[in-house]
């Protein structure tokens, strides 16, 4: 093994173990400078895992997964038996954010939900940006997460999205890009927080020695959105989270949230609407329901307004929401923004309505009901990514150079059939990140999901999920594809 | 606090308690076996069924009984059943209890799951040792972490209940046979079957210091019944389980007194001015059914009290 000089580390070579494996291609590396010089914020890692002893990272890799099922922390993987839990894979070497990417992503991020709440406030009233003609009517009409219902209907303080978690990436120059918005009911933040927890108990030394901003606020900064959101009448308003149940992939989360907030923690049963206001069934007898952070998806939410056979909805929540005596965060229909067709208009949205330029960019995305653009996808299948506009969680996804051709005729046909319900992006090469494997540190891609609350003002807790495809080679990071997560460090 | 927490609490309480008897007893069993005629044990086997008010299963063999009552989940009282429902019920509420609750049921639930009967048949008491024990931790972790809320006396009232219900059943099973033995029995056998229902509610010692050694089936009745000190006599458990009744009134700010509170203080003024000769004298064996009625009336009242309760009489008040 080589020793490594303290002072001078462009004498180490990237590849002593534990890094023989480590490679580098056009890919952004976190760690590693062309070159294979480690980055400023990197060195001291670099350092430390040079003078860890293997066996010593395993054992610390041990005890962090003990520390996660002990815990709960698990998953439900939805196509297995009902309720299968797995814990998150969780990866032990932190991905690091110097303070000067941090401030350019967080101006980024609250340029970005600032607008989309301006837009879907137009959208459901005066249709501006529709009649400008910036955004054509069937996009939105025809997207399935618009709802009609919202039409006219003031939500309090105009505020549609309070929580965001929006997937950036870096692409080969090193410039993060906003690849996803989800505006619906983001998960992962509890992940971000145990990380974190578990983090400082395994690398005590290494997590002290680095100045990382802490992120462990984050709970009664959301519980402070919440609270912005009650019926100006109620002073002191109840909160509850309202979640499909335990059977819920993010089940986990919901109780973590719910705990840290010190909420109740409800599902539909225990809620019952009388006269539109919505009530929670206590031992004590009915108690009032103020706010409700809901984390089940529009179509579920409501069986008389909504899908009928949902049986893990509240009867009238609509109804009592449509009176003003009761918030929900988010608010109804707020998918019509994170369509993946959508998505393509946002830096028009953000001009539109701040006259301003993005400061973080959009991925180039092609726009498969236009002839052209189309033509052009289905002759590079093999060299694009196609996602449907409606799924999330990376199911519905062809991936073209990891494609098969049978996998391709089937989007080819679907694509033709439906061109509305997909969009094409180029195959990105996700940046990569140290991350500890079988006893080795290898390179693998990584995302970054950092979560956005928008209550009186926009506010983001210094940090994210940094998500890990663990296969080698692999681009795909949701935990249900085999994907992991790893702590993410903002510095001061 | 919401009503399907408290159920799940109690739910959660119930079982656990039931996991812990039912360790005891499985332990106790296949130990006293070492020291029992294979025909003896078969009927050793008949009662610690009876006690468990589980269905018998075709063959009294101590290897397929064992199966049964731990492993079997197609069994749903047996060890690892219940463990499970247990750990259902806390995962539907864990943000309600501490982590430390949570984690330490979570292990037992992990623990349990990794073993077979071929792995533990070589030493049972290697693998229901831990089990208690893991049942006694959660109970101390709950004692020093939780909040002193409703949560906590569903908690209280889910483990009286069961307790008392199933301390009620294990006396009127071996009682039956205990009291009617023919005087020539040989004592060896009966001190056996007297230790053996002593253990069964950890109470041999108990009972040591507080009638010596003297073993007698109307003392070990009087004190596994009527005893108010010891823990996991049927007294115990109702007056435990009428406390936290009464705190919970007060608590849920009730402005009379509900049916479960009714029962509970009627059941507690019964055990509390009984006499154990007059019992014996009476008919023992309707006495101890009628504890259990009762039993389980309570728990019917406080599900339709706190838990169910029609949105309409809600309302109203």
């Amino acid at each position: 093994m080589a020793q490594p000089n303290l002072t001078d580390p462009k004498s180490v070579s990237a590849f002593s173990p534990p890094f023989a494996n480590y490679q580098l291609d056009a890919a952004f590396d976190e760690m590693f400078a062309t070159g294979g010089t480690p980055r400023i914020q990197y060195q001291a890692l670099y350092h430390r895992l040079l003078e860890l002893v293997p066996s010593e990272l395993k054992q610390r890799q041990q005890t962090a997964d003990v520390a996660f099922l002990n815990q709960g922390i698990t998953f439900t993987v939805y196509g297995h038996d009902a309720g299968t839990e797995k814990i998150f894979p969780y990866d032990l070497l932190p991905r690091i954010i110097t303070s000067d990417e941090w401030e350019t992503i967080e101006r980024g991020l609250k340029q970005r939900i600032t607008a989309l709440n301006l837009f879907l406030k137009d959208l459901y009233h005066d249709e501006k940006i529709l009649k400008d003609g910036l955004i054509p009517r069937e996009l939105v009409y025809s997207c399935k997460h618009y709802r009609r219902e919202m039409r006219g209907l003031r939500v309090r303080k105009d505020i549609y999205v309070s929580v965001v978690g929006t997937d950036l990436v870096r692409l080969n120059d090193g410039q993060f890009a906003v690849l996803e918005d989800n505006l619906r009911v983001p998960s992962g933040v509890s992940y971000m927080l145990a990380n974190r927890q578990v983090m400082k108990k395994v690398f005590p030394g290494l997590f002290g020695s680095y100045n990382v901003r802490p992120i462990d606020h984050y709970g009664q900064a959301l519980l402070a959105t919440l609270r912005a959101m009650a019926p100006a009448n109620r002073p002191d308003p109840t909160i509850v989270l309202l979640t499909p149940g335990v059977f819920n992939s993010a089940y986990y989360e919901h109780t973590f949230l719910a705990r840290q907030m010190g909420i109740e923690l409800v599902e539909g049963r225990d809620l019952i609407v009388h006269d539109n206001v919505v009530y929670m069934r206590t031992t004590a007898g009915l108690r009032r329901v103020d706010v409700i952070y809901r984390r089940i998806d529009d179509d579920f939410i409501d069986p008389l307004a909504f899908r009928p056979d949902s049986i893990l909805g509240v009867p009238g929540l609509f109804n009592a929401y449509r009176a003003g005596n009761v918030a929900l965060a988010n608010a109804i229909g707020t998918g019509v923004a994170d369509d993946k067709a959508m998505y393509a208009y946002v830096p028009q949205i953000i001009k539109y309505y701040l006259g301003e330029d993005p400061i973080i960019p959009n991925v180039e995305t092609y726009l498969l009901d236009d002839d052209t653009q189309r033509q052009h996808v289905l002759d590079n299948l093999d060299k694009l990514v196609v996602k449907a506009v409606g799924e999330s969680g990376g199911y519905g996804m062809l991936i073209g150079p990891h494609s098969t051709a049978v996998e391709r005729e089937e989007f080819r046909r679907r694509i033709i059939a439906d061109p509305r319900n997909y969009i094409a992006q180029p195959t990105l090469a996700l940046s990569r990140a140290p991350c500890f494997i079988e006893g080795q540190v290898e390179a693998r891609h990584v995302d970054l999901r950092p979560y956005i609350l928008y209550g009186d003002q926009a506010t983001i807790v210094p940090g994210g999920l940094t998500r890990v495809a663990l296969k080698r080679g692999s681009l795909v990071v949701n935990s249900s594809q085999g994907g992991g997560s790893k702590d993410t460090w903002v510095l001061f | 606090m919401l009503s399907r927490v408290a159920d799940s609490l109690y739910w959660m309480s119930r079982y656990l308690e039931r996991v812990e008897h039912t360790a005891r007893l499985l332990d106790l069993t296949l130990n006293q076996a070492l020291d029992q005629s294979p025909d003896v044990a078969r009927q050793r086997w008949q009662l610690t069924l009876a006690s468990l008010r589980s269905p018998e299963p075709e063959t009294l063999e101590a290897y397929p009984v064992t199966q049964f009552l731990t492993f079997d989940t197609q069994n749903k009282d047996s060890l690892v059943s219940c463990i499970m429902a247990a750990r259902e019920n806390a995962r539907q509420i864990r943000e309600q209890i501490s982590s430390e609750m949570w984690e330490q049921l979570n292990h037992l639930y992990l623990e349990v799951r990794s073993a077979d009967i071929n792995s533990i048949y070589a030493q049972p008491h290697g693998f229901y040792g831990p089990i208690k024990s893991a049942a006694h931790m959660f109970q101390g972790i709950t004692d020093s972490t939780l909040m002193r809320n409703e949560g906590w006396h569903f908690i209280q009232l889910g483990r009286s209940i069961e307790r008392a219900s199933a301390t009620a059943t294990l006396l009127d099973v071996h009682l039956r046979s205990l009291l009617n033995l023919p005087e020539q029995t040989s004592r060896g056998q009966d001190y056996i079957s007297y230790v053996a229902l002593l253990k069964s509610c950890t109470s041999f010692e108990a009972y040591c210091q507080t009638y010596t050694a003297d073993l007698r089936p109307e003392r070990i009745a009087e004190f596994l019944l009527l005893n108010s000190e010891l823990p996991r006599s049927v007294r115990f458990a109702v007056d435990s389980a009428q406390s936290s009744l009464e705190a919970l009134a007060k608590l849920s700010g009730a402005r009379k007194i509900g049916r479960s509170q009714r029962l509970a203080g009627k059941l507690r003024a019964t055990l509390d001015y009984a006499q154990v000769d007059e019992i014996i004298a009476d008919d023992i064996h309707s006495f101890l059914q009628n504890v259990q009625r009762q039993c389980s009336l309570i728990h019917t009242a406080i599900h339709q009290q706190y838990i169910a309760y029609s949105v309409d009489t809600a309302m109203v008040a």
